[in-house]
């Protein structure tokens, strides 16, 4: 009888402070993982390990993603990856090629699942902290995410261009910082903070802040939360949860004039602003 | 009976909330997320599958919104086509059992 070992190398990777192990028997993929999520790697135990195994199939795809659960697992499928992921065990698997663009796909998606399931949500906005607290910026693409980061003053940490990664917390919601990468091409840093405010961007002639009626909020809210899964009561966790934000976080549209006048506007609106929102 | 009836019913897989007088709704089968306004949210919470749509614009509409009979029957077919469309409510000419806890 011939007995075979194939040797995985493992390394943790710790986004929104879930760290997950991923484990493959390719040198060179284990290389693009710690490449691509540098200044992410952890030391922490793993909350969830995810096995890697690479095939020759086409290019990342722009067909639509498929979530659903299959008997205990959450099953997300694409034209260019095939993951499992067992929430219970923690256990779960990933069938793609060596892409670096399907590697992130997978794991922003299995991200949104287990932040979720945990009263927290991806939210396809920069993020970036201000004077301690987190301020992110949303709207639709072109409307200045990219822009914003690009004018934040030296003393401003970047979280994220692209995708937010927030999580209710004892006052709130924190905000993590994330490797998903938009137009700037530079992750976020490895860090996080309370969230002040969400601010939905429209370019204009000056910089001025409005209110948001709640449901207008919930709406813009709901337009930019990354979420896949056919799945009811995770449906009905993510609507309570968006409805939670909104009434703890302030809600606000920024219009803007793209110089860096701008982040005098942010400034002030934390000094500014006491208390909890008008419509909490 | 009147001849003609349609019944409306929540479907059970959607979820939904209201806040400040409008009802949020998302599918669960797509995640496309709906906002319903006052009107609409007053015939979304009527629809309990057994009531015909007819007495909800006559009762719920016209007695509590400042609408012609004949414009609101009109509009809310509208809505409940629109809806059904989408799997949020079920359409039925004959009494429907409500999914939707």
């Amino acid at each position: 009888m011939t007995m075979m070992a194939t040797a995985q190398k493992v390394t943790c990777v710790e986004i929104g402070g879930i760290p997950i192990a991923l484990s493959t028997c390719d040198d060179a993929f284990l290389d693009l993982l710690r490449q691509r999520y540098d200044g992410f790697l952890s030391a922490s135990p793993p909350e969830f390990e995810l096995g890697f195994d690479l095939t020759r199939t086409g290019p990342a795809s722009d067909d639509d993603v498929r979530v659903r659960r299959e008997g205990d697992e959450w099953l997300v499928e694409r034209g260019d990856f095939h993951a499992r992921l067992n929430p219970r065990t923690g256990r779960g698997s990933v069938r793609q090629n060596a892409n670096p663009y399907s590697l992130d796909s997978v794991m922003r998606i299995l991200h949104s699942l287990i932040v979720a399931e945990r009263g927290g949500f991806l939210l396809h906005a920069a993020s970036a902290i201000c004077d301690g607290r987190a301020y992110l910026f949303s709207g639709a693409s072109g409307a200045g995410k990219t822009t914003m980061t690009r004018l934040a003053p030296a003393d401003v940490t970047l979280l994220t261009d692209e995708i937010s990664y927030l999580r209710p917390s004892a006052d709130g919601y924190a905000a993590f910082g994330t490797p998903f990468a938009g137009e700037l091409a530079k992750a976020g840093e490895n860090c996080t903070a309370p969230v002040a405010a969400l601010f939905f961007l429209e370019k204009g002639p000056e910089n001025r802040v409005d209110e948001l009626p709640p449901a207008e909020g919930i709406r813009r809210l709901m337009r930019n939360i990354l979420f896949f899964a056919e799945d009811q009561d995770l449906v009905e966790k993510l609507l309570a949860t968006a409805c939670d934000f909104v009434a703890r976080v302030p809600i606000r549209r920024l219009t803007f004039y793209p110089d860096a006048r701008v982040w005098d506007e942010v400034r002030d609106f934390e000094r500014n602003f006491h208390g909890v929102p008008e419509h909490a | 009976m009147p001849e003609n009836c349609i019944y409306i019913a929540r479907s059970s897989g959607i979820a939904a909330r209201a806040l400040a007088g409008e009802m949020m709704v998302m599918n669960s089968a797509d995640s496309t997320f709906f906002t319903l306004n006052e009107v609409a949210t007053a015939i979304f919470q009527a629809a309990d599958g057994r009531t015909p749509l007819q007495e909800i614009v006559r009762d719920r509409i016209c007695g509590q919104f400042d609408i012609d009979l004949e414009q609101a029957q009109a509009d809310a077919e509208q809505f409940v086509t629109e809806l059904s469309g989408h799997g949020i409510l079920l359409v039925s000419n004959q009494p429907l059992a409500s999914e939707a806890p």
